[in-house]
């Protein structure tokens, strides 16, 4: 089941790629970046059965990271709305507002 | 019976990946990821990684998604798809940075293999099922997180206490009054 999960967690990732890059909503592309994040987290939880128990604690860090990176990024984006009522990545290119 | 289960964890995996991709409103896509992230969840209770699993249902499926759905709902978003997607050159450029990024990822298991990892493997695995006996779920990965990586835990709290004042800070609407 170990090679099956990383191929799993391959396609995950690059569908989470695919998103970034075809998007323009910049709250769905936050959602790719997350599905990427769980795509590398599915890796560490497979390999963890091989190489010991850090695998699942790496898990444990990105989830965090995952959701402070949430918070700040969704903070930005409603600043961001504030000030030009649209989330589009093409209409701003400057975080000073 | 797991490899049923696996495969049909990976289906709901993929497709709700998709979903997220092509979802028409930022509310379908974020149900999409929903189905995603608890089908991994599942996945992780496969891998005998059951505190993850409910960790993934809880903080990730619960309350990230729910952030995420205030933030659509507060902004009122989604009502113009097509002008959502990158056409001609962009769609070309993702098209080329996916496959290559596939065949790096895949060329690079194809030329690992079960096997290497199986022969190291069998009693790693044997000896996690060991601990998880004598710890329990949750003991089994707090013992490594309060000892060898107290470190990073503690900046772990840090950072989530930077990322809650940042965005305290960030989404707060600026006072007039106050003349920045």
């Amino acid at each position: 089941m170990l090679i099956p999960a990383l191929y799993l967690s391959v396609a995950l990732f690059v569908i989470g790629t695919l998103g970034v890059i075809v998007r323009r909503n910049a709250i769905i592309i936050f959602l790719c970046i997350e599905l990427q994040l769980n795509a590398v987290n599915l890796a560490f939880v497979a390999l963890s059965r091989y190489t010991g128990i850090e695998g699942q604690l790496y898990v444990f860090f990105v989830m965090t990271v995952a959701a402070a990176e949430a918070a700040v990024g969704l903070a930005i984006i409603i600043s961001i709305f504030r000030h030009y009522e649209t989330v589009d990545v093409d209409k701003f290119n400057l975080l000073k507002w | 019976m797991t490899d049923v289960l696996f495969v049909l964890f990976a289906v709901v995996a993929t497709g709700g990946g998709i979903g997220v991709v092509t979802g028409r409103s930022p509310v379908a896509s974020l149900l999409f990821m929903v189905a995603t992230l608890a089908s991994l969840a599942g996945i992780y209770v496969l891998f005998e990684a059951h505190f993850l699993a409910a960790i993934q249902v809880l903080v990730y499926a619960g309350a990230i998604m729910v952030l995420f759905l205030f933030v659509i709902m507060l902004l009122n978003l989604g009502h113009d798809y097509r002008a959502d997607l990158k056409y001609g050159s962009w769609f070309l450029l993702s098209l080329v940075v996916v496959g290559l990024t596939a065949g790096v990822l895949v060329q690079g298991l194809m030329g690992t293999g079960e096997t290497g990892l199986r022969a190291g493997g069998a009693e790693v695995a044997a000896a996690l099922d060991a601990a998880v006996v004598e710890k329990g779920a949750v003991g089994v990965i707090a013992d490594p997180l309060f000892t060898d990586y107290v470190v990073a835990f503690e900046l772990m709290g840090l950072l989530l206490l930077v990322a809650i004042v940042a965005a305290v800070v960030l989404a707060k609407p600026r006072d007039p009054e106050a003349g920045e």
